[in-house]
């Protein structure tokens, strides 16, 4: 089948990255879920995994390290026919926007966010991230990590996020499964997907996560304690899949005074509209 | 005849409340006003005032001296009582045992028990101003229904009417009807943004910028907008590259602080062409410095605000009335030139209320430079062309082109390059546009006498206290012009290479320490400007201040 979404553009990832992966199936997922490109926003901010809107032929952006959430969103408010997609590793999403990364979820703007988490910083040639493991050793954690990894998954039930899942870019059918699930999502849906870096972090490799990631199978996604509790597993197991999901109020439903058959940027703008405040100082 | 009002207090009493029905009192009888407002960063306590002055004729700034020192606190008397005019009135508490001809004593405290209200003070004091003035009852009664929350309507209006018995009339105001309006400069903005068409606001609180998202927010529905505030001022101005992005009008504003967090994306707005108004109150810096006062001091780092360069344009009103219409500018040269435009206001205009003509609706024009492209060639959102302005379009609106914005260095359609060649173009063509900019550009305004020997050069609100002390010197038969910028980057240099030649003094007046504007019309014209009046203390000139300093400098 021919897919819209494909453009012929060299990438700058290495061979053997699970970023080619998740880029496939991303194409993949959106030409399956008959979308075209001019109806899509692919926003991210600076890493490798960030320079995905160059690679795919849909409406991109490509802002600030750490700081796409905010973009994303107010992208999405101002213009909510687009399908806004949130592409970026962890160091843009946890790590450098880890502020907006808590207050996002707050608003529940209906976007879909993958995470690209390779546990390790690549554009920057190796250092630690957010999500590397206790004792990583690095050209700059030369005593290996000191701190403790944070928990993305945890972080975003604990903070009321309405869909939470995990994929691995290793597994094709369950990474296309879980996105078209995020994308047809109404909400904040975080998907972060593990995926190996083939050239800085030699500790999480394909084969490792190869070796422990498990489809969770019976679990009731409604429940936010059971979901959290599963977010906790992470070692010789870890599990992948929707931990959390939950139909609740959108920012833009909660936005009663806007119209809700037209998007805010078509709508006309008319300076007399502001001549009745006036009044307000005579 | 002109008159001045000093309300003392401190912070929690109530002196706003009734500055404002004061001032919307005299506004309805055809006076001219200029009020300001001396706060300090606290919620209750400490000592702020409101200084109300009123003429038949224009006003542009404050006085220091007084008619009326209304005296919540004996601080207030103890601060301002050598600026009294000799006949003169003090108001304030038989508590504070101050006694003498020109003070006015009553056991406010006990007479706001009978009306059930420790705050009725606050309306029992405005009573006696109202009397003073012998302001009528019905015009009174009208602004304070207006001002006031249903149910203490009646306890206030009693408050009033006892303040009222307890004073004799001592000046006479004519009644006049007109078609002016009273407003400050936060909200000048704020309804600018409104008429031109802003359709998303997201800023994060901080004072003195904080009014402008308050007025914005109480509009959101009726003008069906959406104001959010962000989790800090980096993801404000974000939303705001975000909102552009999208297709919408989109501004923020902030302080000194906020400014320097959105230092980055602001250089991301001028290398991706995007859209954007960006207000910065201005209050002394550096760092979190005088939250609550004034300061004209962050001209240069507008002007060199984030890595590298790119086109922007950085505007300050010089009143409530500019503050509105340039705010409107702002918006239709951000989008036709895609720069970023910084409109840089400060805490003087920001909380000072003036009499201005109603502003005119009707000629405002909202031109979205924004086309539509439906050919089969792929869209190049940075087209090469010889303004270097590329047409711009709103993803998802025209037809099934799409395009990528990007923070990187990159093509004509917005994909990353690191190649030499196209870098060279790029940056021509971005800064390309400030020669294209240059034809929107305004020249200062001119005050005084044209052509005198003795040149002043200042910028933003530092108009009100430069026009009427120009005005006093030119009455005196000292002949003085001022210029007074608006437009300060790129900067307009006709009447400044008009008048610098002809000038045998020439002399800078600006809120901040070293003359930032005389530094850049220095670097600009190769010229240099010795005379420089600074002040740097959080506060702004009265005319008597700007009166005295000018004499020295120019008698010296």
């Amino acid at each position: 089948m021919n897919n819209s979404f494909e453009i012929a553009k060299e990438t700058s990832w290495c061979p053997g990255c699970g970023d080619h992966n998740i880029l496939k199936a991303l194409k993949d997922v959106l030409n399956e879920l008959d979308l075209k490109p001019h109806q899509v926003a692919i926003c991210s901010g600076i890493g490798q995994a960030a320079k995905l809107p160059h690679y795919i032929n849909s409406n991109g952006f490509n802002g600030l390290h750490g700081r796409v959430l905010p973009a994303a969103a107010a992208l999405k408010i101002v213009n909510s026919d687009l399908k806004v997609i949130i592409n970026t590793g962890e160091g843009d999403a946890y790590g450098e926007g880890g502020n907006h990364f808590i207050h996002n979820i707050r608003r529940n703007i209906d976007m879909t966010h993958f995470v690209h988490n390779n546990q390790v910083y690549g554009l920057t040639k190796g250092q630690a991230s957010p999500t590397s493991q206790l004792g990583m050793v690095t050209g700059v954690q030369t005593k290996g990590v000191l701190v403790e990894p944070l928990n993305p998954v945890s972080l975003a039930i604990s903070l009321g996020a309405s869909f939470v899942a995990r994929s691995f870019s290793g597994d094709e059918k369950h990474l296309k499964f879980i996105m078209k699930e995020a994308l047809n999502h109404r909400g904040y849906a975080l998907v972060d997907i593990l995926q190996p870096c083939i050239s800085f972090n030699k500790i999480n490799t394909f084969k490792y996560y190869k070796d422990r990631v498990y489809e969770i199978e019976i679990h009731d996604v409604s429940d936010k304690a059971a979901a959290f509790n599963l977010s906790l597993e992470w070692g010789d197991k870890i599990p992948i899949g929707i931990f959390y999901k939950e139909e609740k109020p959108i920012y833009h439903d909660r936005l009663k005074w806007l119209s809700k058959k037209e998007s805010l940027v078509d709508k006309k703008l008319d300076p007399l509209k502001a001549e009745q405040f006036v009044k307000d100082f005579m | 005849m002109e008159y001045n009002v000093l309300l003392g207090a401190e912070a929690g009493q109530g002196a706003n409340t009734i500055e404002t029905i004061f001032s919307k009192t005299l506004l309805r009888m055809g006076y001219n006003i200029f009020s300001n407002k001396d706060y300090m960063s606290r919620v209750r306590g400490g000592h702020n005032f409101d200084q109300i002055r009123f003429s038949k004729s224009k006003v542009h700034t404050h006085s220091d001296k007084l008619d009326i020192i209304a005296a919540f606190s004996k601080e207030t008397v103890e601060l301002h009582k050598n600026r009294l005019k000799p006949n003169g009135l003090i108001i304030c508490s038989s508590k504070f045992n101050i006694t003498g001809e020109n003070i006015i004593a009553f056991p406010f405290e006990e007479l706001s028990k009978e009306f059930g209200n420790p705050k009725a003070m606050n309306m029992i004091i405005l009573g006696i101003i109202f009397k003073l003035f012998d302001i009528p009852m019905e015009i009174a009664k009208e602004v304070l229904r207006e001002n006031t929350s249903e149910k203490f309507i009646e306890s206030n209006l009693n408050a009033l009417r006892q303040g009222r018995k307890m004073v004799e009339v001592k000046y006479r105001l004519m009644e006049k009807n007109n078609e002016n309006m009273l407003i400050n400069g936060n909200k000048a903005i704020a309804l600018g943004a409104l008429a031109a068409g802003c359709t998303f606001y997201s800023a994060y609180p901080m004072a003195p910028s904080t009014g402008i998202m308050n007025y914005m927010a109480e509009k959101q529905e009726v003008m069906g907008i959406v104001v959010e505030q962000a989790e800090d001022e980096i993801s404000a101005i974000n939303m705001v590259v975000g909102a552009s992005f999208g297709g919408a009008r989109a501004m923020t504003a902030t302080s000194g602080g906020g400014y320097c967090l959105m230092a980055e994306t602001i250089g991301f707005l001028g290398v991706s062409e995007t859209p954007a108004v960006i207000v910065n109150v201005q209050r002394p810096g550096p760092a979190t410095g005088l939250p609550t006062r004034t300061a004209q001091a962050d001209l240069k780092f507008a002007v060199n605000i984030s890595q590298d360069e790119f086109p922007k344009m950085i505007i300050a009103p010089r009143d409530a009335a500019d503050a509105f219409y340039q705010t409107i500018r702002a918006f239709d040269i951000a989008e036709k030139y895609q720069i970023p435009v910084t409109i840089l206001s400060d805490q003087y205009l920001a909380d000072a209320s003036k009499t201005v003509k109603v502003f005119d609706f009707e000629n405002i024009k909202i031109d979205r430079h924004i086309e539509t492209h439906y050919s089969d060639d792929k869209y190049k959102r940075h087209e090469y062309t010889e303004t270097g302005i590329s047409p711009r379009i709103i993803p998802g609106k025209s037809g099934d082109q799409v395009y990528i914005l990007d923070s990187h260095e990159h093509d004509e359609y917005g994909h990353i390059v690191e190649d030499k060649a196209t870098r060279i173009k790029m940056m021509q063509k971005r800064m390309n546009k400030i020669e294209a900019l240059k034809v929107e550009l305004q020249e200062p305004w001119v005050i005084g006498k044209e052509n005198s020997d003795i040149l002043l050069i200042s910028w933003g609100s530092s108009y009100g206290a430069i026009k009427e002390t120009v005005e006093k010197f030119n009455e005196e038969g000292v002949f003085v012009t001022a210029l007074v910028f608006g437009d300060m980057w790129p900067l307009p240099k006709n009447l400044l290479e008009k008048y610098i030649p002809k000038a045998k003094k020439i002399i800078s007046i600006e809120c901040n320490y070293s003359g930032q504007l005389a530094d850049i019309i220095q670097e600009q014209l190769c010229f240099k400007i010795e005379n420089r009046i600074n002040r740097y203390d959080g506060r702004t000139w009265s005319i008597e201040e700007l009166y005295d300093e000018l004499r020295e400098v120019i008698y010296e």
